[in-house]
């Protein structure tokens, strides 16, 4: 099972911290990766907001074309903080070249777009970008788009953690999904490591997706870009919020309603009972049949965690909100590690029926309920 | 055989015959029960004659013959009454003293059966072992690293959806400007499929719409039952147990006007509308209610005079095109019913199943489509069409699950699969392999005949003729000598106790491939098969 941290605070901080909590969360048979979702980045970052952010793996000649691409496209570089290891990677993890993290500046053509053209054209770049790189081997990009780094590598979170420097100050950040662990269920491939990111938003999971095909269908069909890959069958949980959210017009308190929906009885004296059961019945293929715990990360920097009725082992939440400081963790011990600061009674663990939401201001956790209304956005 | 008896190139010996009756001399008490109770008068009473030598002691006197009779039970061997093999002679023997066995060399009476210028026609199995349904495995087994799902424990929902379900996009906007929905039913995926009041015995209609709103009521099941052509009893139109029935019109129209006289009356809105066009044992012919089996009772209800054939023709006569058909069909049935009673189309699963399937993707009063595979069917059809028409149901079901993939309507428009599920008796597995290959719901008729009433057809051409009304179980006469024999409510229990079964096997199934919440429509990942060809053309797992 994956170890999942996530760390949403007001003020920038080292993902090490997320780090630390992964490797106090490990087991023997943990470490085969680690991944990272940074946003509300500090540093440098602080000044480049409105810039999409490229991050991916290069070799000296993937660099020279992507940034051939980048350039034929209009796109010019405005800051970099780019890591090219000098001693030998830990066993088990390839040779793979440089790491960046590279601001472009969007080009003056795109300034009459809509903001909808302008995001389907970044995610249309990441795509061509991957295309290329599967071609030859010689690119890998994780994300492009404005305030956001990802970090992927195969091998112990800890090992690689040393290997890549991510202590380093240009990675500090507000928002923090890391993952250790790759994926289990299909092949081992980079792209296929958690978190997984679309337009802002980015999820990880642990657990097994066992509707993957179904929803993997449903989701393609949809006709939404960005909606393709699928190396890991949780790749869709980050997909079906970004259809929750971004298509269907819902706020993230609708997801839960949408993956794992009520069943009848539970349904029966609720107040939005027929629209839920409409949403139950149109969303049908997105059921997930876990079990699974997702935490996940939206655009304006609210943290969110889900788990089905199948999670026995459910994670929890818990932080500081005076230092603003909260935790989203699989287990106890990595949040007790990551925040020891914190009242530990007010830990929340989302049950079933329940979404656990900290938004960006960083003052409390939200409990949602699936019972509750939903006050919609209609 | 006598010297002088005829040879023709139609005489048969009892060799010749695929079914031969072992008799015993010796336990047999002469009751005549088995004469008596032979549907095809295959065994007659028989006076034997028997010469017996007695040679005296002593080498003067001469031998005598003594000469005596017994009676006994002859088989003939005129192929129009060669024996079925439905075994009732055994049944009804106190002592066992007979019993029809299959003689699998003997393949004579296939070039004698067809008589007088007509090819044989017959009711009931497709006489075709194989089975691909029965070759496909689940091996996506799900290594839980959190509770395993336990089939007898764990909380299932295994229902499914019967309707057109909008779009989300489009549920929304709807909800928003509190448009016109679709009507869609939560049902249990496992549909009795459309068998005629007219093709079925009272009792056995009886039985079944007994067991069906046993497990409506009592099991929590959504079960639904259709009808098939040939109307409805009115008194089933003005009850409450219409909302479990799925009523069918096809080509004949048969029993429409009672339907539609009935529909001010009528408590409940059916559950569905089934528009037939086709069906997968006879592709291309009109169903065909034999004589036989035209009484009293069938003729009020279909509103035709008794003792005539009622053929339907193969397809809706008033209409110019399949297209044009499906629109209209289901405008105007859901018009009578005010929009409040899905309606779709049942076709045999042909070449032209995308072409119909297209259609109904843009006809927003399309509740979805039925296939119906070459495996199906009980009513009378021509050996060579039963045999050798049709297109198998796997294939054509996966390609029309595909095409709504593409078209990003594989939840709106629901796909009910039929012909050939369980015909070996794996009916859970069946059912499970065709749902993961893309079906929303599944549809049965002959294993309904086989397990809910004892019905004798097998797939090795025994008993099958349902079509002439001499159903040796009363489950397919109308002739009350004959279905008294069959009690409903031991069918409604029987019904009953196959669909819980069904039930556990069905999450025996799921449960390990770690579903229970939602049905796996579509899963298309759990299943393997160990032939190449098939694994490419259903684009599932090739396993060995």
């Amino acid at each position: 099972m994956c170890r999942l941290f996530a760390l949403t605070s007001r003020d920038p901080v080292s993902p090490m911290r997320a780090v630390d909590a992964l490797n106090v969360m490990k087991e023997g048979h943990d470490g085969s990766g680690v991944g990272l979702f940074l946003s509300g980045l500090g540093g440098p970052w602080e000044e480049l907001k409105e810039y999409p952010i490229l991050s991916g793996i290069f070799t000296d000649a993937g660099l020279a074309r992507m940034s051939e691409y980048m350039t034929r496209n209009g796109f010019q570089s405005k800051y970099s903080a780019t890591f090219k290891p000098d001693v030998e990677p830990p066993v088990g993890t390839p040779k793979r070249g440089t790491y960046a993290s590279i601001a472009f500046r969007i080009p003056d053509e795109w300034k009459g777009m809509t903001q909808a053209q302008v995001d389907s054209n970044l995610v249309q770049m990441r795509l061509d970008l991957r295309a290329m790189g599967e071609e030859k081997g010689d690119i890998m990009v994780f994300s492009f788009w404005p305030d956001t780094i990802m970090i992927k590598e195969v091998g112990d979170p800890l090992t690689i953690a040393g290997y890549l420097r991510l202590d380093r100050e240009e990675l500090y950040a507000r928002h923090i999904l890391a993952q250790g662990r790759q994926n289990t269920n299909y092949a081992i491939n980079l792209y296929a490591c958690h978190p997984f990111f679309l337009e802002g938003i980015s999820t990880m999971t642990n657990g097994e997706n066992t509707a993957f095909v179904p929803i993997r269908e449903y989701l393609t069909s949809r006709g939404v870009t960005g909606y393709r890959g699928y190396q890991s069958d949780s790749e869709v949980f980050t997909h079906i919020a970004h259809y929750t959210t971004k298509r269907l017009g819902l706020d993230i308190r609708a997801y839960k309603h949408i993956i794992t929906p009520m069943n009848d009885d539970e349904m029966r004296d609720h107040p939005d009972r027929e629209f839920l059961a409409d949403l139950k019945r149109s969303c049908r293929k997105l059921i997930i049949d876990g079990p699974n715990c997702v935490i996940g990360c939206l655009p304006d920097g609210s943290m969110f965690m889900a788990q089905d009725r199948k999670k026995f082992r459910p994670g929890v939440v818990g932080g500081n909100p005076e230092l603003g400081i909260y935790g989203f963790s699989s287990e106890i011990c990595g949040l007790n590690a990551a925040i020891p600061e914190r009242d530990k009674t007010k830990d929340f663990q989302p049950m079933h029926l329940d979404t656990a939401i900290v938004g960006p201001d960083c003052r409390e956790v939200q409990q949602c309920s699936q019972n509750d209304p939903l006050r919609l956005q209609l | 055989m006598l010297a002088e008896r005829p040879v023709t190139p139609s005489t048969l010996s009892r060799k010749d015959l695929p079914w031969q009756i072992k008799w015993d001399i010796n336990t047999c008490t002469k009751c005549g029960r088995c004469t008596s109770v032979c549907p095809v008068n295959a065994i007659e009473l028989g006076v034997f004659r028997k010469r017996d030598v007695k040679p005296p002691m002593g080498l003067s006197a001469k031998p005598t013959a003594e000469f005596s009779t017994f009676y006994g039970i002859r088989q003939r061997t005129d192929p129009a009454y060669a024996c079925i093999g439905c075994a009732m002679c055994n049944m009804v023997c106190p002592n066992n003293a007979i019993e029809p066995t299959r003689q699998y060399d003997s393949t004579t009476l296939q070039f004698q059966s067809n008589r007088g210028g007509q090819p044989r026609t017959r009711g009931g199995r497709r006489n075709n072992a194989e089975s691909l349904l029965d070759q496909i495995k689940f091996i996506r087994i799900s290594m839980l690293t959190d509770p395993a799902l336990d089939a007898g424990r764990h909380e299932f929902d295994v229902r499914t959806l019967l309707g057109r379900v909008l779009s989300p996009e489009a549920e929304i906007t709807c909800h928003r400007d509190h448009g016109w929905k679709p009507p869609v039913r939560e049902i249990y995926p496992l549909v009795i499929g459309g068998m005629s009041f007219g093709a079925l015995s009272p009792n056995m209609w009886e039985g079944l719409q007994m067991g069906v709103a046993y497990l409506n009521e009592e099991m929590n099941m959504p079960v639904r039952i259709c009808t098939g052509e040939g109307g409805c009893p009115p008194r089933l139109l003005r009850s409450r147990f219409l909302k479990y029935v799925i009523l069918q019109i096809a080509s004949g129209y048969f029993g429409w006007d009672e339907i539609i006289h009935a529909i001010p009356e009528m408590k409940e809105d059916p559950c569905a509308i089934e528009i037939k066009y086709g069906q997968g044992a006879k592709p291309g012919d009109g169903g065909l209610l034999m004589w036989y089996k035209v009484n009293k009772l069938i003729a009020a209800i279909r509103g035709v005079p008794a003792g005539v054939s009622l053929p339907s023709p193969p397809t809706h006569q008033t209409k110019y095109s399949i297209e044009e058909a499906v629109a209209k069909m289901i405008q105007s049935m859901s018009m009578a019913w005010g929009f409040r009673v899905p309606v779709y189309p049942k076709i045999s699963a042909s070449s032209t199943s995308l072409a119909v399937l297209n259609n109904l993707v843009r006809n927003p009063y399309a509740a979805g489509l039925a296939l119906d595979g070459e495996d199906g069917g009980t009513g009378a059809a021509y050996n060579v069409s039963m045999n050798h028409m049709g297109h198998p149901i796997a294939s054509n079901l996966r390609d029309c699950y595909k095409a709504l993939c593409v078209a990003g309507a594989q939840n709106e428009i629901p796909l009910i699969a039929g012909g050939g599920i369980g015909k070996h008796g794996n009916l859970a597995a069946n059912a499970a392999a065709l749902i993961m290959l893309g079906a929303s719901m599944v549809q049965i008729g002959k294993y309904v005949m086989q397990a809910g009433a004892g019905c004798l057809g097998s797939e090795k051409d025994r008993c099958n003729v349902c079509n002439i009304g001499v159903c040796p179980k009363g489950i397919t006469s109308q002739d009350p000598r004959l279905y008294r024999r069959l009690d409903p409510e031991k069918v409604a229990e029987r019904v009953v106790d196959f669909y819980l079964s069904f039930d556990t096997e069905l999450r025996k199934v799921i449960a390990p491939l770690g579903r229970s919440t939602s049905l796996p429509v579509g899963m298309s990942d759990a299943l393997g098969i160990s032939d190449k060809d098939a694994a490419e053309r259903l684009d599932i797992k090739y396993v060995i």
